[in-house]
């Protein structure tokens, strides 16, 4: 029989009707579909797909399992490697990793690896997820800062090998950038509270509202615990650094989707936290963090939503299922076109954006076409709110504490291939480390470091 | 989960609070905060610490009713919880020995100031505090404040207490009387810190000025804190909250205090606490 071509399509929410709330936009497989996708799985025996995962996920062999409509046995199979299947499975790049390395690409579309990753997730959470049995303790205590997904997956890793394992998280909800960060159209937080839960159940503590070198000196932490991650993620928002900057209407992205999705501004007043969209919104930058904004605009009740960015869409750093969404849902995307500064009312409220249009000139450090002004270009947009999502620095809480690590030029923690930073015993991972990346590649970062600390620890 | 164990009214519309929290009260410092969400669907607010016990492990808060958070906070009683109480945020106070000192506030900044006013006398300065109010009955911590200060000066809008009239007037008098000032400490309502940085500026005294702007997680990472300073942006969650009072661009500030105006208002209203 002929391999199918293309993957078996997910269901999606109507863009019309899904811009007006903030359910999920896939709907998911089902069962059928499942097996029908995973029976287009070749089954290598190199496993080309596995070399392209982060976190090394056997991914054939849990094709296999669905294949023969064992469910539980594929989860198990994901399970040896990635704590957070049901958030992977939603919000990796499985284009550029397992699926871009996928045999079938040569006649068609790869295997929809993410939506089957995704289906046995989902379809464990529904039964009832399985805790397994708790190793034999070993004697050592790791602590971890921050409880987003390279955190949570040192701390998985750790307690699943038997160590006595405490994440200090400054905020009053786990799951970082996954909670505060990604919308719940995109990823329902309750999906990522059950999959901290699986972790908690593991046995890993989780202790909020602690901000370590502030609310616990690191003198403290070093004492106490014998090793240390450090995961506090890139949340430092970078601005444009142009006129009127501090204008209200204009926010960071963070601000913005923290605001949002952490403190659940769209259901104000409900709860206390209020957000203020206005008429027309125009988020700065072309990345997933920008798809996120211009389409939780629209959700809040913008009239129109607009994606400003200096290149063309070829440049975008953004996913192309990202940016086919916003497509869908109605944001347009004003491309070659620069801000140059805000413009406010008298009482200091954003009104306009003032920009100047672009050409692409010739690759730069990045590889990609510098953008180049064109002089005389320039032109108002009139704007109510704006979201900067021009990128994030990394935390630099820690580094502050802790003045003998080394850092990297941007104000990283430089690290080894291990994750292991230049004091012994502490070790670092995700986008503190690496700049803002990917979750998946934070959480790769998180489980080589698990296997650094354990070998640090055995020594 | 935090538990409220003193509760006390300073003022009609103040209220101090000493919350069982012994990770901040071991490691607070002059001139830092907190941030605090009173439950699940609260909002997260900055509050100055106002002192803090480390053998009994309790922080005091002294905050004014104003807003929907602030208005809930006054119901809770004694033993009532606190759902989220993260701190000590923001740089410390720098104390040092200046010399002579004046410690100025204003309102409900007042609290804030308390520690530093404490701070700067343990270490051997000659603190001048002046303190101002609307009227005699929203005065607070006048006798705490006494108690570590070298001399005390008070000022309120309709003359019910010390001098008729607002803080920069007292300071005035003092400066045209020959006192003479190292550095000041302003707290308190924007437009004060700025009518009295302006006046500091004109004779040449170091201010220092504590900002308390909007902010949701207080540890650096959304930026809705942000204040312009000397023309550079800084995040007053980590950069401060002091800065250099003759720096500040204190209208910007305002204005970016009432970008959620409307929305508190309608709040307040849902909530019956208007």
């Amino acid at each position: 029989m002929a391999v199918r071509k293309t993957k078996y399509e997910m269901p999606e929410q109507d863009p019309r009707e899904r811009i007006k709330n903030f359910d999920e936009v896939p709907y998911g497989y089902d069962a059928d579909t499942a097996i029908k996708e995973a029976q287009r799985c070749l089954q290598c025996k190199d496993k080309p797909c596995v070399l392209g995962c982060p976190v090394g996920i056997d991914i054939p062999r849990f094709i296999a399992a669905i294949k023969e409509g064992d469910f539980d046995k594929a989860i198990k199979i994901i399970k040896e490697k990635s704590n957070l299947p049901a958030v992977c499975g939603r919000v990796c790049p499985y284009e550029e990793q397992c699926e871009g390395n996928c045999r079938l690409k040569k006649i068609g579309e790869p295997v929809g690896i993410g939506r089957l990753e995704r289906f046995v997730a989902d379809y464990e959470r529904e039964k009832g997820i399985t805790i397994p049995s708790k190793p034999k303790p070993i004697d050592k205590k790791v602590v971890v800062i921050g409880a987003g997904p390279a955190g949570l997956t040192c701390a998985g890793d750790l307690v699943k090998m038997g160590y006595d394992v405490t994440i200090f998280e400054a905020l009053h909800a786990p799951g970082g950038v996954l909670m505060y960060g990604i919308p719940e159209f995109r990823l329902p937080k309750e999906i990522v509270k059950a999959e901290v839960d699986y972790i908690t159940k593991l046995g890993v503590k989780i202790i909020y509202d602690v901000v370590v070198g502030k609310t616990i000196p690191m003198e403290e932490i070093l004492e106490e615990y014998d090793a240390v991650f450090i995961g506090t993620g890139a949340g430092l928002p970078r601005f444009l650094g142009i006129e009127g900057e501090n204008l209200n209407g204009v926010y960071s992205a963070n601000e913005f989707l923290t605001r949002v999705n952490l403190m659940k501004a769209y259901l104000f007043t409900e709860y206390d936290t209020p957000v203020k969209i206005g008429r027309i919104v125009a988020t700065f930058g072309a990345g997933n963090v920008a798809m996120d904004c211009a389409r939780t605009a629209l959700r809040l009740g913008a009239k129109k939503s607009y994606i400003i960015y200096r290149r063309t869409e070829k440049e975008m750093p953004a996913r192309e299922e990202e940016i086919e969404h916003a497509k869908e849902e109605g944001v347009e995307f004003k491309l070659l076109t620069n801000p140059i500064r805000f413009i406010g009312d008298e009482r200091g409220n954003l009104k306009a954006v003032e920009c100047i249009r672009m050409k692409l000139g010739e690759p730069d450090e990045s590889g990609r076409r510098r953008p180049i002004p064109i002089e005389g270009s320039e032109f108002k947009i009139d704007i109510d709110t704006a979201l900067i999502a021009i990128g994030q620095s990394p935390n630099p809480l820690i580094p502050q504490v802790m003045k003998d690590l080394k850092l990297g030029r941007k104000g990283n923690i430089e690290i080894d291939e291990m994750g292991r930073t230049n004091i012994p015993g502490i070790f670092a991972g995700g986008d503190i480390a690496t700049g803002a990346a990917t979750v998946i590649l934070a959480m790769g970062a998180g489980k080589k470091a698990a296997k650094a600390i354990h070998e640090y620890l055995s020594n | 989960m935090y538990r409220i164990v003193e509760k006390k009214t300073l003022s009609e519309t103040v209220k101090l609070m000493k919350i069982e929290a012994p990770y901040i009260a071991r490691n607070a410092k002059a001139g830092q905060f907190v941030m605090l969400r009173i439950d699940e669907k609260g909002e997260r607010i900055p509050l100055t610490i106002a002192d803090s016990d480390r053998e009994n492990g309790l922080v005091t808060i002294i905050f004014m009713e104003i807003g929907k958070t602030t208005k809930e906070l006054g119901t809770l009683k004694v033993g009532d919880n606190i759902l989220n109480f993260v701190g000590p945020l923001g740089k410390p106070s720098e104390i040092e020995r200046y010399g002579r000192v004046a410690c100025i506030g204003g309102g409900v900044g007042i609290a804030p100031l308390y520690p530093i006013i404490k701070a700067l006398k343990q270490v051997g300065n000659h603190v001048t505090s002046i303190l101002g109010a609307r009227n005699k009955s929203l005065l607070i911590l006048e006798e705490e404040i006494n108690n570590w200060s070298d001399e005390l000066y008070i000022a309120t809008d309709d003359g019910s207490k010390g001098l008729k009239g607002f803080v920069s007037d007292v300071l005035q008098k003092l400066i045209d009387e020959g006192k003479t000032f190292d550095i000041a400490w302003v707290v308190g309502p924007v437009i004060m810190m700025k009518v009295v940085a302006n006046l500091t500026r004109k004779y040449n005294i170091k201010t220092v000025v504590s900002l308390n702007p909007i902010m949701v997680d207080g540890t650096g990472m959304c930026g809705s804190c942000r204040v312009s300073v000397g023309g550079k942006t800084m995040f007053a969650c980590v950069d401060g909250p002091e800065f250099d009072g003759h720096l500040v661009d204190y209208d910007n500030l305002m204005q970016r205090n009432n970008r959620f105006i409307e929305e508190e208002r309608e709040s307040c209203k849902l909530a019956g606490v208007l």
